[in-house]
């Protein structure tokens, strides 16, 4: 009898700690894929709202999102023609974003980001320091950068960044009570 | 609790966050938090009406209780117990 119970007791714990272990952690994981500015603004807005709400945070940057983390100021070196001219052609960094409605050749994307120095509303520039100091993890999809042809030293200085595929994404968001698509 | 006590209440910081937007306030209450000590109150200062919906649930999710808030002209004030 005192057997039985310990065994029923053993198996319990054990699968006590199988569920413990596959409960979702109080993670959010983003794809950040698009690079347009208010998108990408929505993201990091999020991002740094999950910080103050003390959840870890994982962005996993890919395909036109990718080129909103370039430096400005960086040169990549070692780029073949295709790349160069593709480096050219996509903005670089995240003050070349722009508006994925109203641009109006730019003209929407500058009034908007005025309106919002009035409003004290952070820049895009700002929010991505912010997040850096609050310990949001960027990760950034290798092949979007092979693609693309940006070398990572042309990629903003970022406390938390690392270069990924979609596994890490993946079992990142596994682990994630909350997934989202940017 | 009521608007009445609210304003009677002393708290034991006070945060101003009017000059940030969204989720500055937020950011500006896990920031000073750290400051007083459980069964204190902390006041936020927003100009953002957003806040009182989240200030209240941020409290929830850290086990602050959250006390109400105050509307005056074009600001809000909010109060919490650590």
């Amino acid at each position: 009898m005192a057997n039985d119970l310990e065994a029923k007791v053993n198996q319990l714990e054990a699968q006590l700690k199988e569920l413990q272990e596959k409960q979702p952690k109080d993670q959010l994981s983003m794809i950040v894929f698009s690079g347009d500015l208010d998108k990408v603004l929505a993201a990091f807005i999020v991002a740094t709202g999950a910080r103050a709400m003390d959840m870890e945070v994982k962005m996993f940057f890919t395909f036109w999102a990718t080129p909103v983390l370039r430096d400005k100021k960086k040169v990549g070196k070692g780029k073949d023609f295709m790349s160069a001219m593709l480096s050219k052609m996509l903005p670089k960094g995240s003050t070349e974003t722009k508006l994925s409605k109203l641009n109006m050749g730019g003209m929407g994307t500058t009034m908007l980001k005025s309106i919002m120095k009035k409003k004290g509303i952070s820049s895009l520039e700002s929010l991505i320091e912010t997040a850096g100091e609050l310990g949001v993890e960027i990760a950034i999809c290798q092949m979007s950068m092979d693609l693309m042809g940006f070398k990572k030293d042309e990629m903003i200085d970022y406390p938390n960044l690392s270069y990924v595929g979609v596994g890490t994404y993946l079992s990142d968001a596994e682990e994630s009570k909350i997934q989202l698509f940017i | 609790m009521t608007v009445e006590e609210l304003k009677s209440l002393k708290s034991d910081k006070l945060v101003d966050a009017r000059g940030t937007a969204c989720p500055g306030p937020l950011l500006a209450a896990k920031k000073a938090i750290g400051d007083i000590q459980p069964g204190q109150i902390m006041e936020v200062l927003s100009a953002d009406e957003g806040t009182k919906s989240d200030l209240s649930k941020w409290s929830k999710k850290q086990g602050y209780e959250y006390l109400g808030s105050i509307d005056e002209d074009g600001m809000y004030r909010l109060f919490l117990k650590k």
